[in-house]
């Protein structure tokens, strides 16, 4: 069986042969055959060191109606991360592990968990199951920390942070371990934070009160009162915006506008964008471009199994049956939308999410691109 | 049984082109239903399973360690029987069926998952998901009508050595791990190809499942009887490894033979399946070619649900922990059309098995013409049909049948009078 987990520090036999460790190792893994030893040990120590990437949820708490934010405690290999990163969560939602991405709500906590702050949005699959349905004590499956939503060392001197809704997850994070110190660094913060209305405004409280204690300058625009945020405005709101480096995370409008604005006079700009859009199927005689990574590109329609589609431009292709029973063709969709021919299903995929396909009964949908 | 297109009435004839079709929509509204249903509790129940199996497996190996002492030796062989035959019958077949591909969970998905056996989970896939499921009972495409040892249908011609059967059956139950190894390899026929002619193909799935072998023959009565030196329980816990093999062999081997071989159950005739069968007709085919075994939750989890090996077969992909609730839709489809749902308890189902297996391993017509009064003349015949060579066996085999038509013709003429 394939293992997802970390690639091993070599573990070749030195110049002296094979280590003790590496000899049990061995007769362990001819004892347990054909498991791997990962799935023997998985089931007492999912979260020790070699296993794949896994975290506990410790604690679900409420922010606000629509949000909670999950403690977790990550497996040994986790390998820690810088305010302002993200990490991929997979869970398993209905049965189906689901992979999404989500801003690290603390900066490197001293009992060793993480957190991340989940936003349920409307016919969100993977949000609202976090945020309503998810318990302590449940696994989830995680990918190490990334991004480059950073503040960067040195950190500039002067800030703006410009956040909308959930934006304010990366944010938060890098607030709390700047103010959780022993010595408060001496900058000059300004967060414009907008959300749809006062209650609605995730770490309100806590925002509140680094403002209160004149760590932060906090400018709250709520929706509801103020009107949607306008880039144009924020000279007003900020005079000295020319001499701020500007970190902006929220939906992609006003990402856009701010890199207009920003890009316009040549000013610092760091965005963090969240991928929400979700790929839609085409009609059955949309023509759609598959790839492959053996590098082949093809078009095929909507109604065209892409077997026979890749076989006619000459792929050699793994098939069985050609009926969808055998399963003699299933290969790994990295990215796309396909449709099942039977019954009109419709599956999407971005790369990390796991989708695999059979070919001879799936049509594409969209765009796809397939791992073969 | 013969194929149905050479019975005196047609299982099928009352069934029109259209009648087939609304069969194949109604069957795969059934299937439409278990998907949209299909979810969190289907999950659950499979992880479950596995956490079972291994713990169980894991368990019996660690007390097989102290398996000098009798009683140990007996709970650890008992649990590692069921250990193996959970994780080959309904974990393994039906993961690698790609019922469990939906969760998207690498470590339970057909395209990875290596099963506890000799054989090698591609050669399985080939031979059973693409081979066995889509030429069901099709006489000369279906390999599993005999795994070409044996014959279990009139239309394959009988050969002096089909006289054995009952002994190859009972050895290939024995050890059919290794039986069905062979078998993926089509052993027999690449074997019998000189050496320079064997396909790559060939050659490198002999070596695939040759590593298999030895590593699971290394695991089994090296590695683990080598752990029990402490305990001076090296022999016991090789007997033991043994004996849930075969354990697993033969009870597998069981339950496979009752999914159709009992009496009854229908076989096809190559050249009367369409060039494109349409869905309905398919189904039809799997309808037909299948066999069921009933009985409790516990026997329909040890056979790896193939005791609903009708719905398996209509619906391979579908998670096995949902045939039990298909299947009186599915009963009533075949009230409905007017079909036989075969379905019996298993010692029935076995018995009628070995029926076939020990009837078909004399010529057609042998045993329905033979009496204890021309018993000496029906030996002489069969031997000389054994040795007599093929022109003397289809001559001899025709007239056996043309005899035993005039016999049951005048049979039912006096059972009309």
């Amino acid at each position: 069986m394939t293992s997802t987990a970390l690639p091993r520090v070599a573990t070749l036999a030195g110049p002296a042969g094979p280590t003790w460790r590496q000899r049990i190792r061995s007769v362990a893994e001819a004892a347990v055959t054909p498991l791997d030893l990962d799935d023997v040990l998985d089931v007492f120590a999912p979260l020790r060191g070699g296993a794949p990437l896994r975290g506990r949820v410790v604690s679900v708490s409420a922010e606000t109606e629509q949000s909670s934010t999950l403690v977790i405690k990550p497996g040994k290999d986790w390998a820690g991360h810088v305010p302002g990163q993200y990490l991929r969560v997979g869970v398993e939602v209905d049965g189906v592990r689901l992979w999404r991405t989500y801003s690290l709500t603390h900066g490197p906590r001293p009992d060793g968990c993480i957190s991340i702050t989940v936003k349920a949005i409307p016919d969100g699959v993977v949000s609202n199951h976090l945020v309503r349905r998810v318990r302590a004590g449940q696994m989830l499956h995680l990918g190490q920390a990334e991004g480059d939503f950073v503040l960067g060392d040195p950190m500039p001197g002067k800030l703006l942070l410009v956040t909308a809704g959930s934006g304010i997850t990366p944010v938060i994070g890098m607030l709390r371990n700047l103010y959780s110190k022993a010595a408060t660094p001496a900058l000059d913060i300004v967060l414009l934070h907008s959300a749809l209305s006062r209650s609605e405004v995730i770490f309100g409280d806590e925002l509140r009160d680094y403002a209160a204690r004149g760590l932060i300058r906090l400018v709250e625009l709520h929706t509801d009162v103020d009107g949607l945020l306008d880039v144009a405005d924020l000279d007003d709101i900020v005079p000295d915006l020319a001499e701020r480096a500007t970190f902006a995370c929220g939906p992609v409008g006003l990402l856009d506008a701010l890199e207009d604005h920003h890009g316009s006079r040549g000013l610092p700009l760091h965005i963090e964008r969240f991928r929400t859009e979700l790929l839609a199927a085409g009609d059955a005689d949309q023509t759609n471009v598959l790839t492959f990574s053996s590098g082949t590109t093809l078009e095929a329609d909507g109604s065209t199994p892409i077997l026979d589609a890749a076989e006619n431009a000459g792929v050699l292709m793994p098939s069985g049956c050609r009926m969808g029973v055998c399963f003699g063709c299933v290969l790994p969709l990295r990215e796309g939308v396909v449709r099942d021919l039977r019954n009109g299903e419709i599956t999407t995929a971005a790369p990390g999410d796991g989708v695999a396909i059979q070919t001879c009964i799936s049509a594409a949908a969209g765009p796809c691109h397939i791992d073969h | 049984m013969t194929v149905i297109t050479k019975q005196d009435v047609n299982p099928t004839a009352h069934l029109t082109p259209e009648d087939i079709e609304q069969l194949g929509v109604e069957l795969d509204a059934i299937r439409q239903d278990i998907l949209d249903a299909r979810g969190e509790k289907d999950a659950a129940y499979i992880r479950k399973v596995v956490d079972v199996q291994r713990r169980l497996e894991l368990g019996s190996r660690a007390v097989l360690l102290v398996s000098v002492f009798p009683p140990a030796w007996i709970a650890g062989t008992v649990g590692l029987s069921i250990a193996k035959i959970l994780e080959n019958m309904e974990i393994g077949h039906n993961v690698m069926h790609g019922q469990w591909d939906w969760m998207r969970d690498p470590k339970i998905h057909s395209t990875t998952w290596e099963w506890d056996n000799a054989s090698t989970a591609e050669g399985w896939k080939h031979s059973h998901n693409e081979v066995h499921h889509t030429y069901t009972n099709i006489v000369g495409k279906d390999n599993d009508l005999g795994y070409g040892i044996m014959r279990v249908d009139e239309d394959q011609r009988w050969a002096p050595f089909h006289l054995g059967q009952p002994l190859w059956n009972f050895i290939n139950a024995c050890f059919f791990e290794y039986g069905i190894a062979a078998y993926d390899l089509e052993l027999g026929k690449n074997l019998s190809t000189p050496k320079e002619k064997r396909s790559e193909k060939f050659k490198s799935d002999a070596r695939k499942t040759l590593a298999k072998i030895r590593k699971q023959a290394t695991k089994d009565y090296v590695v683990h009887p080598a752990l029990g030196l402490p305990t001076g329980s090296v022999l016991p816990i090789l007997a033991a490894n043994f004996t849930a093999n075969l354990v697993r062999n033969v009870w597998s081997h069981s339950v496979i033979m009752c999914g159709h071989f009992p009496e009854g159950v229908e076989t096809f005739e190559r050249k009367s399946i369409p060039e494109n069968e349409t869905r309905g007709q398919w189904y039809l085919r799997q309808m037909l070619g299948s066999a069921n075994i009933s009985g409790s939750k516990l026997m329909h989890l040890m056979t790896g649900n193939l005791s609903h090996q009708i719905e398996h077969h209509l619906f391979p992909d579908l998670p096995s922990s949902r045939y039990a609730e298909i299947a009186p839709r599915v009963e009533q489809l075949f009230e409905k059309y007017g079909l036989n749902y075969h379905q019996a308890p298993l010692p029935q189902q076995v018995a009628s098995a070995w029926h076939r297996v020990v009837r078909l391993s004399l010529p057609n017509g042998w045993l329905a013409t033979t009496t204890p009064k021309n018993l000496p003349q029906q030996l002489k015949l069969l031997y000389g049909m054994s040795t007599g060579g093929p022109k003397i066996r289809r001559a001899a085999q025709a007239r056996l049948v043309q005899l035993e038509k005039r016999q049951k013709a005048v049979a039912a003429e006096a059972k009309a009078a």
